[in-house]
């Protein structure tokens, strides 16, 4: 009795599950934990959602696990910050076409001490060989996220074997962008973020940035619908819907207008 | 805050509350249906290999969420066996990851309060010459109200973890988001005093949930014996 009871009651949960997704509209989107924290998607989504019915529903996970889950047709739409990563995607055929959506930038935060002098630079290249030459702890992504990514390529341009340090002055946390500014604050090491996450980051303590303004320094997000011929289980036409909403002067006017604290946290520029 | 919070009656929270409740008792009754008589056959049969079978239910008890929550993702996901279902992300796959998780805590729990029991009265059920599955009935039942506690642990366990529920669920606002990943949403998010305030706020649901039950017990047994 007791097997047949499970398996009626699971059958029951998962048919409730279905009709209820089968009722409203709804599309599931992959996206960073920048995006996720930084409180974007309670703004906009809303309004999307008015506008539409499409209700949707946000995975957040950093740049390298959501492009993964997307692979595994664990997804509707992916928005991810990581372009090279994202090309691949498409030529790979996972996904139908990749659009440039927003951008902001990188910072450097660090501690008030400053203990490897790199305060108020902006040569990234630069801080980065400082911050290897004092061995001043450095708390790491280490997650494959699009943070992680830039922060690698940031080395590599640098000519530091950071990994070498690995559990030395180098720290990789493998966790998301909040959860590393905790770490990177409960040892009093510097931390690459994205602007967004710092500026909505409600645990600064004395931290401040320490390095902003390079150009290589470039955050730039993107959106691409997964591709339904691949992965039957996409909703294409309400992934379409919100891709198109977001690129469209409404949708791009939206994210502009996102603030915190009188600050502009996304700078919208997607293709005309 | 965590006062201010409740009082406030955010509706957001009560919808978290809620689901978090739903999703870990469901797995706790599931577990239970399962465990039990898990347990209960572990504790009566003999059988060849029945102590490399105890030792694998206790051993089981350590699971981590993590790896019960990847197993559930990859047999999930739509590129998984069960990517038909389009169950991931959905509180169903957490109810199944939870459940995953504690039937064998449950198994291997009840297992020795109905052992303890069996010595006591497996000379009277040989007498009565009962089936072994009329034991195993007769020990769950007489066994009830400690099995309530052996219930209590495993939802504790379920109510408590974070790490397979944020994989299968995706810890989607308004969707799939519970007390464990909106505590640590907070944290991630740097707001420390909130995800502080929502763990008092669980550690009280976990104690009402614990009272409820204890003065159920306690009333049942007055009405047992009286």
């Amino acid at each position: 009795m007791g097997f047949r009871t499970l398996i009626s009651t699971v059958a029951v949960l998962a048919l409730g599950a279905g009709a209820a997704l089968a009722q409203d509209q709804s599309i599931l989107v992959q996206s960073t934990t920048s995006t996720a924290n930084s409180g974007l998607y309670d703004y906009l989504l809303p309004k999307f959602t008015e506008e539409s019915g499409i209700t949707v529903n946000v995975v957040a996970v950093g740049t390298g696990q959501a492009i993964k889950n997307a692979e595994n047709c664990d997804a509707d739409v992916l928005l991810v910050h990581a372009k090279a990563s994202e090309e691949a995607f498409v030529k790979a055929g996972f996904g139908v076409e990749r659009s440039d959506l927003m951008y902001n930038d990188f910072i450097v935060v660090g501690p008030e001490t400053d203990p490897a002098g790199v305060d108020g630079m902006s040569d990234a290249k630069a801080a980065m060989q400082k911050i290897a030459e004092a061995e001043a702890l450095f708390a790491s992504r280490g997650d494959d996220s699009g943070t992680h990514k830039k922060e690698l390529s940031l080395w590599k341009m640098a000519g530091v074997d950071a990994a070498a340090a690995s559990g030395g002055w180098y720290r990789e946390t493998g966790s998301g962008m909040g959860a590393t500014l905790n770490a990177a604050l409960g040892m009093n090491a510097y931390a690459l973020t994205d602007r967004a996450t710092w500026i909505s980051f409600e645990n600064k303590g004395d931290f401040n940035i320490a390095v902003e303004g390079d150009p290589e320094l470039f955050n730039q997000y993107g959106v691409i619908l997964v591709n339904p011929e691949r992965c039957p289980s996409v909703k294409a036409e309400a992934g379409q819907a919100f891709i198109d909403w977001l690129l469209s002067d409404a949708g791009q006017q939206e994210i502009a207008g996102y603030k915190l604290n009188d600050k502009q946290l996304f700078f919208p520029n997607a293709p005309k | 805050m965590a006062f201010a919070l409740v009082l406030s009656g955010d509706g957001d929270l009560y919808r978290i509350v809620a689901l978090s409740l739903r999703v870990s008792l469901t797995a706790t009754g599931l577990a239970c249906l399962f465990g039990l008589p898990l347990g209960a056959l572990l504790a009566v049969a003999r059988f060849r290999g029945r102590n490399a079978a105890l030792v694998l239910v206790n051993a089981l008890m350590g699971l981590p969420p993590v790896v019960v929550g990847l197993l559930v993702y990859l047999h999930l996901s739509r590129s998984g066996p069960l990517g038909f279902l389009g169950l991931l992300y959905t509180p169903t796959a957490m109810i199944i990851a939870q459940c995953i998780l504690i039937t064998p805590i449950v198994a291997a729990l009840s297992r020795q309060v109905l052992e303890d029991l069996n010595d006591e009265y497996a000379e009277q059920f040989r007498s009565l010459s009962l089936t072994r599955r009329q034991s195993m009935t007769a020990l769950i039942w007489d066994g009830r109200f400690t099995l309530l506690t052996v219930a209590l642990a495993g939802f504790g366990r379920a109510v408590a973890e974070v790490g397979a529920v944020i994989i299968v669920g995706g810890n989607i606002d308004h969707l799939t988001r519970v007390m464990t990943t909106a505590i640590a949403l907070e944290t991630s998010k740097g707001d420390l005093a909130l995800a502080l305030a929502l763990g008092i706020v669980l550690m009280v649901i976990a104690l009402g949930v614990n009272a409820l039950v204890h003065s159920v017990r306690m009333s049942a047994v007055r009405q047992a014996y009286a």
